[in-house]
């Protein structure tokens, strides 16, 4: 047990196996002589609300209040903490209870200690906010901090009952707050370094290009620009100040050759059909006999639908700090993966990863784009090659033209009814770019047909791809509910209860292995079904979709207007859990519901010659405040452990957007960008 | 490069800069206020808005030079103590997700509900609709802004 400076250290263990074992510790909470208690916050914030949420929960244990909890965000710390990852929505999930163990071991210690000042038996001591209590004395945590810090930790502490969690399941202001609306330096971009350089990188235009010659005369005597360097397929202008540079990299003349044939969207809406067509797809999944059941099909219903390249355009470009000492590296900035980041820029330079430090920023947005280290070696790799310390800086045109998108699919859906309408055969086929297997097999309405094929097929691209809020499940979650919606419609059954048929089927007698929770997932479309007056309303269209280890139905209401149809309102039932904030929670349905509108609307980015041709937000078109409909968010109160939010509530919005559309307009919306598509519709 | 003389925050500052240079970057290099922020460069999302002589302004496409006599305000001198009823407004509704874009959206709020002390919800929207929010902050914007307009002024 350690104490500094006076008062509690306690560490807690991300790993169940050496749990609260003195000299393993890998995070801790101290408890100040005044009370205060601060607490280390280890995963990176991308405005997904861990920053606070992590801390809550750790106070609920320990019992204290909210008031006396300093936050404290956690540089990269391998030897202590696991998992310092902001992706996946599994923050909350994996560190539940590690968390919880953690206040409440150090809640225990506190009781212990103020049990032996009092020379009580510890079972007759209680705590409350702060305090600990023997019938009307009390004692602070702050004068008990130094005692507690003495004692043994304790190997197994019981948790709270869910009745008493007194901050759990609030509404908890984003702890940033004051330093947000004040505008203090808080984001990767903000960082300076007495000294630090600035960079700016010249990437090829097009994606397959190389550099064949660099002539960069006329910036090297601009004022401001200490350097020009390349390397790699990079360009770099080092100079005094941003604008310095950016002007100076303009005068850059860099000649370029290919190095493979150029792509433009005619060709990807070429390949993804003939693509659909191969013989030499993966199979995925494959229950029963699918060719059977189409041969002696009553009905059979086909559909593709296809959605575009995106970029991830947080508001923060892309931008990291590096500086390449001799004795070690330091990198500052905004990185979902903290730990990628760092032994990526060790592979690079050829040391131990423990000569790397990486201070974690909070991040002006990254949904997933900062999955990715591309950006943190570049800027490592420069500060190598000129020796100082640089901060490389990505414009807007940079960032939405610099690669990594969610890459463009296209899928093929099949069905095949019997006489009666029942769902006896279905076959996916998914087709993509840079995507490897761009179905998620194992999801509904797998289990619940008999005879089902799954397979997808994927090609290289020179147009690079990654993770996009809710990989995969961003693209084929509107797909295949869209589709499901056109066999309910076939089948002549509504398509809240054509899904529940399933599920039921699926329950009494499933198919293949199942890897969701039927009881769960009936239980949000129940929810959504009922809140929005489902079957009693028109204009309305549903999709359910689980992901993420949560699951989300949603319910969107359109109704016609003289521009078009119009998005009115969005109902969302979610089963995340336990809902650890609420406010942090709404938000992330709520915004998750506007991300996946804008894009399914809006997002598109095409290619000619391998080159972007949306470069800003003047032709790229994001979602505004007059375009977003009302959201209203129901909250599954099941009590079971919390899941994440950072993503599942953004799959299901484009087909219950799709759906309603067909409900006022007729039409079936197959293709992203929903406004394309929407040209075409009269009414 | 020239010496230039800017009032910001009811403050003189003095620095070396090019004329042409964004009063962002002037802002965010040279003084150190990094509360204004970076987004699209060209006056498309926001991020940038300080005031000019009170007035709404997009900082990425400003020159320094054509604001040297102007009276600036960016985010961190709105108020003393981040008190200002629009930034109480945005943490009682808990506004920011990420947060990158609040500092913008906030600017342009103060400069519009000067103007327009109580707006009806169109045209709210249709101010504050040239600010981005990539998270999806809208309907809380909506209410702090809301909320910010049915305050009693002091």
């Amino acid at each position: 047990m350690a104490s500094a400076g006076g008062g509690l250290i306690l560490g807690f263990s991300w790993t169940e196996s050496s749990a609260l074992a003195p000299g393993s510790f890998n995070a801790y909470l101290s408890i100040a002589t005044d009370g205060v208690v601060s607490i280390l916050s280890p995963n990176p914030e991308v405005g997904q609300g861990i920053k606070t949420a992590f801390p809550m929960i750790v106070a609920e244990e320990l019992d204290v209040d909210w008031q006396q909890v300093r936050v404290v965000q956690a540089a990269l710390d391998t030897k202590n903490f696991e998992r310092q990852v902001a992706g996946g929505s599994g923050s909350i999930r994996h560190s539940w209870q590690r968390l919880r163990k953690a206040g409440a071991t150090a809640r225990r210690m506190l009781l212990e200690a103020a049990a032996k000042r009092w020379q009580v038996p510890v079972g007759e001591c209680r705590t409350e906010k702060g305090f600990v209590w023997h019938g009307t004395r009390r004692l602070s945590y702050g004068e008990l901090a130094d005692e507690a810090a003495q004692l043994p930790v304790p190997a197994d502490v019981a948790l709270k009952d869910r009745k008493d969690f007194r901050l759990i399941g609030n509404r908890v202001k984003n702890v940033d707050n004051p330093a947000i609306l004040t505008g203090k330096p808080l984001f990767g971009i903000d960082f300076y370094r007495e000294g630090m350089l600035f960079a700016m990188i010249q990437r090829p235009a097009a994606f397959g290009l190389k550099i064949k010659s660099v002539d960069a005369a006329a910036a090297r005597a601009l004022p401001g620009i200490v350097d020009v360097v390349t390397f790699k397929n990079n360009v770099a202008i080092v100079g005094k100040s941003t604008w310095q540079v950016k002007k100076a990299r303009e005068v850059v003349k860099i000649e370029y050759e290919k190095e493979v044939p150029l792509e433009s969207t005619s060709d990807h809406n070429r390949l993804l059909k003939t693509m659909l067509e191969s013989t030499e797809a993966t199979v995925r999944r494959k229950d029963g006999d699918a060719d059977t059941a189409f041969t002696s099909a009553a009905k059979v219903i086909r559909a593709e639908y296809q959605c575009p390249f995106l970029p991830h355009n947080p508001l923060e470009p892309m931008n990291f700090f590096a500086h390449v000492r001799p004795d070690g590296v330091e990198l500052v900035g905004s990185t979902q993966t903290p730990e990628l980041a760092r032994n990526e820029t060790a592979k690079l330079l050829g040391i131990p990863p423990e000569k790397v430090t990486v201070t974690l920023t909070r991040m002006g947005g990254g949904f997933g784009r900062r999955l990715k280290a591309d950006y943190v070696l570049e800027a490592a790799e420069l500060s190598s090659l000129i020796k100082a310390p640089v901060k490389v800086i990505w414009t807007r045109e940079d960032d939405m033209t610099g690669g990594s998108y969610r890459p463009a699919v296209r899928y093929r859906f099949e069905a095949a009814l019997d006489a009666a309408g029942n769902l006896t055969g279905y076959r996916l086929r998914g087709a993509g770019f840079n995507v490897g297997n761009s179905t998620r097999e194992d999801n509904f309405p797998s289990g619940a047909v008999d005879n089902l094929l799954i397979d997808s097929v994927d090609r290289k691209s020179p147009i690079t791809t990654g993770p996009w809020r809710a990989p995969i499940t961003n693209f084929l979650a509107f797909a295949e509910q869209a589709f499901l919606d056109e066999v309910a419609a076939a089948a002549g059954k509504d398509p809240v209860r054509f899904r529940l048929e399933l599920l039921e089927k699926a329950k009494a007698k499933p198919v293949g292995a199942i890897k969701y929770d039927i009881d769960r997932m009936i239980a949000v479309i129940r929810l959504a079904a009922e809140k929005s007056g489902w079957g009693k309303r028109k204009g309305q269209g549903f999709s359910v979709y689980f992901s993420h280890n949560s699951y989300v139905a949603q319910v969107a209401e359109v109704v016609s207007t003289k521009e078009g149809p119009s998005l009115k309102k969005v109902y969302a039932a979610v089963d995340c859990g336990v809902v650890v904030n609420q406010s942090g929670a709404r938000q992330q349905v709520i915004g998750s519901v506007v991300d996946g509108f804008g894009h399914a609307m809006f997002g598109n980015l095409t290619f000619r010659e391998g080159a972007p041709e949306q470069k800003n937000f003047n032709t790229y078109r994001l979602i505004r405040m007059n375009e977003i409909p009302e959201v209203e968010v129901h909250f599954v109160d099941n009590g079971l452990d919390p899941t994440g939010l950072g993503e599942p509530a953004l799959p299901p919005t484009g087909g219950s957007v799709a759906n309603a559309i067909f409900a006022v307009t007729g039409k079936r919306l197959r293709q992203q960008p929903f406004l394309d598509e929407l040209k075409e519709v009269t009414f | 490069m020239a010496l230039i003389k800017l009032k910001i925050n009811q403050r003189t500052y003095q620095t070396d800069a090019d004329p042409d240079t964004p009063l962002l970057w002037v802002l965010r290099d040279h003084l150190g206020l990094t509360g204004t922020k970076f987004g699209c460069g060209m006056a498309q999302c926001g991020a940038c808005t300080v005031h000019i002589n009170g007035e709404a302004a997009r900082s990425c496409v400003l020159p320094v030079s054509a604001v040297t006599n102007a009276r600036v305000t960016t985010i961190e001198g709105l108020s003393a103590g981040g008190d200002h009823p629009v930034q109480k407004a945005w943490d009682e509704v808990d506004v920011p997700q990420c947060g990158y874009c609040q500092a913008g959206q906030i600017m342009t709020a103060v400069a519009f509900l000067k103007k327009n002390p109580k707006p009806s919800e169109a045209e709210i929207e249709a101010a504050m609709s040239g600010n981005l929010c990539r998270c999806g902050t809208y309907h809380r914007i909506r209410e702090a802004v809301q909320l910010a307009a049915s305050r009693p002024k002091k």
